[in-house]
């Protein structure tokens, strides 16, 4: 691959849509490099059992993510699925806290507590999710509540996925949030499989964006795997919620093509289907065809993000490597804020009863 | 000091915390035009706006979930249950997510749930309930249930002002059936985790919670007629954390243990609490600890079943008594 001319390029470049500038389409670039050279990492991790737990991959969802989380200002939350790492990061997650995470690490974002990318930041607008599907919609409801009562401009983006749609707190969620007229727009990521569950055998709707029907509220299908039409989806969704205008349902069609976790070997999924995928439809593909199409961003800027992202990725997995576990007594700090640590049973403290 | 009922005491007690903190919010069924299914929140709609008093779609587990967002980002929500039967329609959202969120998460998470318990209103199998040991075992949860006017006032403040997710019960017997003299003005506030010495006495103790304690009560006057015993009550106020001390001291003190909760048996908080009598303070006793509760069924309908399953001051009176010969 050579790069384009760096001189005349840009001038022959198209105009850029959705307000975006060129350095916030670089900006999208680095984060769905990085999101994807991540699990790349945390893949070889796993592989040498440094990953504690399962490790979730979102290869071919990058690009759903990243633009969808982009659409956000600062001041606005998110509450992310297991396959929404793209999303933390542009909210601000830290690569390294990401690896501590899995890697059950002392200084991990839940001191070890919890898994994964379940884990938030109240100062950077992103809270944990929990395992139990659906049971974001209705947290984040209270989130985009609490706006509405301080009268604050700010919205609430949260994540499910199509198994998720068939969950009891998913509906309640997303009602009690239509009826309060709530700031939150609600991605529903369809990715095909729900473990090996297909779509089909999730729901009889023929497509989920007409769940918004029964809402009452607006609904968009949307291309999750290309970057820029799911930033412009949301963008319009997060504005409408800023202005008064609730909640909006966005229905984004993608495909998984890892397993559910990667000890899964997805053998109910056909080979060819992947492969179909990989080949035609991988949003960093499509992208980085765009921005050659264009000359937006050079081939050659894009390589030099991609080797700063390998040379940062490199010192984050040494620096957490290096790192001890938590404490094992730490396990009875703050169950409660108070009292702040549990006394320990009196067999593991060496009193009496 | 004007004499209020429990539930007027409650009905002050939320008054006051909206009033005096702005963040405090109440969502529910029917708790704004309506002022509740037992007017527990009457007024408030006109007091406080439809912004503070929030009526919600019939989904538990959406109110109270909603709760734990808002409270995240420093809101002080209370959500009504409208019976706490429907409690269980919100157990995922309390048990997997609010009483988690600090430990997992470090989200501050400080809400109220609060709803009418209990039986002896002839309300069937979903209009009774006394759901507290199936959150007993929720590490990260609070449980509170107020026996007297006071507490009802006092521990509601308590909870709202709490950091950590208090489930408040509140017994739907004891709505208008108590009243008390409570002081108009200063700060009522009843101490989460502290029992309460309800009567003094040096033979017997009976460790009790909410309406039981005055059935407790009843007994323990009874016993000291007929019997010339000298029965303590020891009346909970709050379940978890549970007062080991108090507990102990009243073990200590007369070396006879019973226990009475109106919830059924197997499972249920006295098993607890004789386990933690067994841990702590066996060489103290004279003699088995012993249960009064409910039967092991779904509570029914017909008062001549009611009271049947249900414990009564004469089934109190009567495992004391089998209690004392020891």
């Amino acid at each position: 691959m050579t790069a384009r001319a760096p001189v005349t390029a840009p001038k022959a470049a198209p105009p850029i849509p959705a307000g975006l500038t060129r350095e916030q389409l670089v900006e999208i670039y680095y984060y769905l490099w990085l999101t994807r050279s991540l699990e790349e990492r945390l893949t070889n991790l796993y592989r040498q059992s440094k990953v504690i737990g399962g490790l979730f991959r979102s290869l071919g969802q990058e690009g759903g993510s990243v633009g969808s989380a982009y659409a956000l200002r600062e001041e606005d939350f998110l509450s992310p699925l297991i396959r929404n790492l793209g999303s933390m990061l542009v909210k601000g997650a830290e690569p390294l806290a990401v690896v501590r995470q899995y890697m059950a690490k002392a200084e991990s974002p839940t001191r070890g507590r919890e898994l994964n990318i379940h884990f938030g930041d109240l100062d950077k607008g992103y809270i944990g999710q929990i395992s139990h599907l659906g049971d974001m919609v209705p947290v984040m409801a209270g989130v985009a509540l609490s706006f509405k009562l301080r009268n604050a401009k700010r919205v609430v983006l949260v994540y499910v996925g199509d198994g998720a749609t068939s969950t009891g707190t998913f509906h309640e969620g997303i009602n009690l949030a239509a009826v309060q007229k709530l700031p939150m727009v609600v991605i529903v990521e369809n990715n095909g499989w729900a473990y090996s569950t297909r779509t089909a055998q999730q729901t009889a709707v023929k497509q989920l964006v007409d769940k918004a029907k029964g809402y009452g509220i607006p609904g968009e299908r949307v291309d999750g795997n290309d970057v820029l039409a799911a930033y412009e989806a949301t963008k319009r969704a997060v504005e409408r919620a800023r202005a008064g205008g609730g909640v909006t349902l966005l229905e984004f069609l993608t495909y998984r093509r890892k397993g559910h976790a990667e000890h899964d070997a997805q053998g109910y999924q056909p080979k060819d289907e992947i492969a179909e995928w990989a080949a035609k439809n991988d949003p960093i593909d499509r992208y980085e065809k765009q921005l050659d199409e264009t000359g937006w961003v050079s081939a050659g800027e894009r390589a030099a993000i991609r080797e700063r992202i390998d040379r940062e990725l490199t010192e984050i997995v040494t620096t957490s490597e290096n790192e001890p576990f938590p404490e094992a007594e730490s396990a009875l700090d703050e169950v409660y804020a108070n009292p702040p640590r549990l006394e320990p049973l009196w067999y593991r403290n060496g009193s009496n009863a | 000091m004007p004499e209020v009922t429990y539930l007027e005491a409650l009905r002050q007690g939320l008054r006051e915390e909206l009033q005096r903190d702005e963040r405090v919010f109440i969502l529910g069924e029917d708790v704004g035009v309506y002022g509740g299914a037992f007017k527990v929140t009457e007024g408030f709609l006109q007091e406080f706006g439809e912004r503070r008093v929030i009526d919600t779609p019939i989904s538990e587990a959406a109110i109270v979930g909603a709760a734990a967002g808002a409270a995240h980002m420093g809101l002080r929500p209370v959500a009504e249950m409208q019976f706490i039967d429907f409690i269980s329609c919100a157990y995922d959202m309390l048990t997997n997510y609010v009483a988690t969120a600090r430990y997992r998460a470090g989200l501050p998470t400080p809400l109220v749930v609060r709803g009418p318990s209990g039986g002896y209103v002839r309300g069937g199998p979903f209009h009774s309930q006394n759901p507290e040991a199936a959150f007993l075992h929720t590490p990260g949860l609070k449980i509170v249930c107020p026996a007297t006017a006071r507490d009802a006032k006092g521990l509601i403040k308590a909870a709202i002002r709490d950091d950590d997710p208090v489930l408040y019960f509140e017994h739907k017997f004891l709505y208008r059936r108590i009243k008390e003299n409570l002081p108009e003005d200063g700060d009522l506030l009843t101490p989460i985790g502290k029992a309460r010495v309800a009567r003094e006495g040096t033979d017997l103790s009976i460790i009790t919670y909410s309406a039981t304690v005055w059935k407790s009560l009843e007994a323990a006057e009874q016993l000291e007629k007929e019997d010339g015993l000298k029965v303590e009550v020891l009346d909970l106020r709050t379940l978890l954390p549970m007062d080991d001390e108090a507990i102990l001291a009243t073990v200590k003190k007369t070396n006879k243990v019973m226990i009475v909760h109106e919830d059924t048996r197997t499972g249920g908080v006295a098993g607890e609490i004789t386990a933690r009598i067994n841990e702590h303070a066996f060489e103290w006793l004279d003699g088995p600890v012993l249960r009064v509760t409910a039967a092991d069924v779904p509570l029914p309908y017909a008062p001549t079943l009611e009271d049947y399953v249900l414990p009564s001051t004469a089934d109190i009176v009567k495992v004391a008594r089998h209690l004392a010969a020891y």
